[in-house]
């Protein structure tokens, strides 16, 4: 169970497993993602669903190495097993005709937006996907995203490759030219935040995809606990997938930055582990 | 009369350096001395006040007579899991607030001798494995709590085909990432799932059912004649007051998850992260409170305060924890309700001053109210155990299975849901209770699986 069967560098520091998860694929839905542990020493962390495959019982997911776990993660090669894994997590999204559907993905909200994309494109939304990174390189799954979308805009901040610009900027134009429906925006707080404060005053329906911090996720400690409407809700079973026009950002910002300190002391523990390893 | 004997301790400034057993329990000539103390009486009203009816004098007459395997099979005619009972259950309010000798001088230590039963009575029974092999009959439990485990136990041993499938990466429910080791050892709790595999109980792990699997496809596609929830009451009640989303305030059950199932303590060897306050306050009475402010001694804080609304009478924790938690040094502050959470790495607990009032609630507890007083403590990290709620996910997404005001599943007299062929039981069906009141429940639903599946017990 949960051996790796392929591993892709998508770009620096960016990674495409395959696992296999029967269940999980099973019955994965667009919206959800997993729990791992790549060792038994390791954290619990969640990650996207980016796609799945019923028949062969497999599961795809990118991650960014980030951190110690993530690091672990990528040491695993194809034919290793992660320690545990837990799946499909969170409520999918419903599968609706709602009409003009704009994703907006930044970074590692990229991938999980394929499977939803080809989801709404299939049951007849029109679907325009916005997707933007830092500079060419880091423009990952164009070619996924392009076949889930009707239409394609991809932004870089230093112009090296599409347009100029943030992603924010690419909705803003497209928000004054054509009626939309829906907006769901996938990546970096402050990108998700941005988009909602874009759509608020037009009252656009938003739907945003948060990443607190996660323990269990099974909704059993509370940690991922989120502020929307004014009210708490755990992001693990009630999201991840919230109205950006509730959501409390800046309490959410706060605590993804709780553990700092500890993050980077687990991290250096693990450097001077392959450093030493590598040295006679 | 002669005196209880005392089941001896490890010194409180030995055991809180580590997460080992806090109680050394008895030695076999110990436990055969306290056993003779017991009168075998011929209506012992021990047996009444024990949920699953565990014949109290027969088995300790066995261990009067040094016979400690006869014993724990006596035992576990009623209880599969007497190891862990033996440690855990709240003997005081139940078997041992009955016996006959509490009146006249101090209960036979009941709970102490079920313990030395299972440590000094070898293996243990492992039957079952399928008596009825032709065509067995499929059963799904849901949660490997001790209610999970006890229904999939009693239901193996008729020849029951048994899956038990549990969301977390362990086994064992609260036992695991909620009773922290140097109460309940993590030996114990994994002898105890051997003894299952056993029997031939199947153990899926890492399956949040609901998700994993839709709840009304376990009796569907996935073929099994009867279901047993068992989900337990794992959602965390919070305060609802400024501050409580600061860093460093935890619910009790990410506080003890993170140590006793993820290992916090062992960070940075194992990698999941904990605040370690050096001043620490755990907001609230039961179990959950007194655990959490000795896991927070033990991860080496220097003043651990427990914050409570009522007084010492009225806290539901068990008196023996109590005891510890004061050897230890635990500061307990009474008739303080917490207001707001401030600061940052630095934190002031504002709380109001209760007064009792003569009122009594439900559990027959006196009421307390606010007065305008007002105090605060200077802490970093704060711990909120006020209270768990059955875990609603899976009701949430099948509402043809009722629930009552708390969010309880509501189940009849043999544990039966509003669904046919679904049974219910333990803390998801009662709300926050016990070990041994989740096990009668569990042992209920099983009689009464077994009489729908047409098996003989
Ligand atoms: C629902 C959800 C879906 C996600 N999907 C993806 C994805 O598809 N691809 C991807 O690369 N990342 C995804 N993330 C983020 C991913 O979980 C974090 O990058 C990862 O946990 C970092 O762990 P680390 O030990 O490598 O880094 P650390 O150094 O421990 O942490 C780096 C940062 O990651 C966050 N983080 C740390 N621990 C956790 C945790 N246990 N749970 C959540 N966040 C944490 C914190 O903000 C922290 O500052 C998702 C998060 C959530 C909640
Ligand atoms: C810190 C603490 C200390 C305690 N101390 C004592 C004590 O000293 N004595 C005593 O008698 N009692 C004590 N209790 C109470 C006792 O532990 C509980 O009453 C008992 O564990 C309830 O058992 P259960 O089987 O109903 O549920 P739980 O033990 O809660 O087990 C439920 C299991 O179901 C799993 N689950 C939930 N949802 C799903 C799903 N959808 N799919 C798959 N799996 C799922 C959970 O992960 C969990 O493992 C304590 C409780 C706590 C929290
Ligand atoms: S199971 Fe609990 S209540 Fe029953 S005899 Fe043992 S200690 Fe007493
Ligand atoms: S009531 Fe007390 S003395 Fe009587 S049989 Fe039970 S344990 Fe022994
Ligand atoms: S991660 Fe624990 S409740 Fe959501």
């Amino acid at each position: 169970m949960a051996r790796i069967v392929d591993k892709t560098l998508l770009a620096e520091r960016v990674v495409l497993l395959e696992i296999e998860a029967e269940k999980v694929a099973r019955y994965a839905q667009p919206g959800q993602f997993v729990v791992l542990m790549p060792f038994e020493t390791s954290e619990r962390i969640p990650i996207s669903l980016h796609n799945w495959y019923k028949e062969k019982g497999t599961i795809e997911i990118v991650f960014q190495v980030v951190g110690r776990t993530t690091l672990e993660l990528a040491s695993l090669d194809v034919g290793n097993s992660v320690y545990t894994l837990l799946g499909p997590l969170g409520r999918p999204l419903a599968l609706e005709k709602y009409g003009r559907v704009v994703f907006v993905g930044g970074g590692l909200g990229i991938p999980p937006i394929y499977t939803i994309a080809r989801e709404l494109k299939r049951v007849g939304n029109e679907v325009c996907s916005i997707i933007g990174a830092r500079t060419a390189s880091l423009v990952i799954l164009e070619e996924r995203i392009r076949e889930a979308s009707d239409e394609l805009l991809i932004c870089t901040d230093d112009g090296s490759y599409g347009r100029k610009g943030f992603v924010t900027e690419a909705l803003q134009e497209l928000l004054g030219q054509k009626h939309i429906d829906l907006v769901i925006a996938i990546g970096p707080v402050p990108m998700m935040e941005a988009v909602s404060h874009l759509t608020r005053p037009l009252g656009i329906k938003t739907i945003v995809s948060l990443n607190p911090i996660m323990l269990d996720a099974t909704g059993m400690c509370g940690v991922c606990r989120v502020k929307v409407g004014g009210e708490t809700k755990f992001a693990c079973v009630d999201g991840p997938k919230f109205d950006g026009h509730q959501v409390d950002f800046a309490d959410l910002r706060r605590r993804l930055s709780m553990y700092a300190k500890e993050e980077a002391e687990a991290l250096e523990k693990w450097e001077t582990k392959v450093w030493r390893r590598e040295s006679p | 009369m002669e005196k209880r004997i005392p089941i001896s301790e490890r010194l409180p400034e030995e055991r809180i350096k580590d997460f080992d057993e806090v109680s050394l329990g008895y030695s076999k000539e110990e436990a055969i001395a306290e056993a003779k103390r017991c009168l075998g009486c011929s209506r012992p009203l021990c047996v009444e006040g024990c949920p699953v009816g565990i014949n109290i004098p027969a088995f300790i007459e066995r261990i009067k007579e040094g016979d400690f395997r006869g014993a724990l099979q006596k035992i576990e005619e009623k209880n599969l899991l007497p190891s862990i009972c033996g440690r855990v259950c709240p003997s005081e309010y139940q078997c041992e607030n009955k016996c006959t000798l509490g009146a006249v001088g101090a209960p036979i230590a009941i709970a102490g001798l079920e313990r030395a039963a299972s440590e000094y009575g070898g293996e243990g029974i492992i039957e079952g494995v399928n008596t009825n092999p032709s065509k067995p009959k499929r059963v799904a439990v849901i949660g490997s709590g001790p209610a999970g485990l006890t229904c999939a136990a009693e239901l193996a041993r008729s020849g029951v085909e048994v899956t038990v499938f549990e969301a977390l990466h362990k086994l064992g429910g609260v036992l695991r990432y909620g009773i922290p080791t140097f109460r309940l050892p993590r030996n114990i709790i994994e002898k105890e799932i051997e003894k299952l595999e056993a029997m031939g109980v199947k153990l899926e792990k890492n399956v949040l059912v609901g998700r994993t699997i839709p709840f009304p496809d376990l009796q569907t596609k996935e073929g099994f004649s009867a279901v047993f929830v068992a989900t337990g009451a794992g959602l965390p009640q919070l305060l609802g007051i400024n501050g409580e989303n600061l860093e460093g305030v935890y619910s009790a059950n990410e506080f003890l998850t993170r140590v006793n199932l993820m290992r916090a303590d062992l960070f940075p060897h194992y990698t999941t992260p904990i605040k370690r306050g050096k001043r620490v306050a755990v907001i609230g009475g039961g179990n959950v409170a007194i655990d959490s402010a000795r896991v927070a001694l033990r991860l080496s804080a220097e003043e651990v305060y427990i914050v409570y609304r009522r007084t010492e009478e009225e806290m539901p924790a068990r008196k023996v924890e109590i005891q510890h938690a004061k050897e230890e040094g635990i500061i307990f502050e009474y008739l303080l309700s917490p207001l707001e959470i401030r600061g940052n790495g630095e934190k002031e607990l504002i709380c109001g001053r209760m007064k009792l009032l003569d009122e009594r609630d439900a559990s027959g507890r006196r009421k307390s109210k606010l007065t305008d007083e007002i105090t605060s403590l200077k802490v970093d990290v704060v711990v909120v155990a006020i209270g768990q709620r059955p875990n609603p996910l899976i009701p949430s997404l099948e509402p043809r299975l009722k629930v009552g005001k708390e969010g309880e599943i509501l189940v009849d007299e043999e544990m039966r849901t509003s669904l046919e062929g679904v049974w219910a039981g333990g803390d998801i069906a009662s709300g926050a209770a016990t070990v041994i009141l989740a096990m009668g429940m569990a042992k209920k639903a099983a009689e009464s699986i077994r009489k729908y599946l047409g098996i003989a017990p």
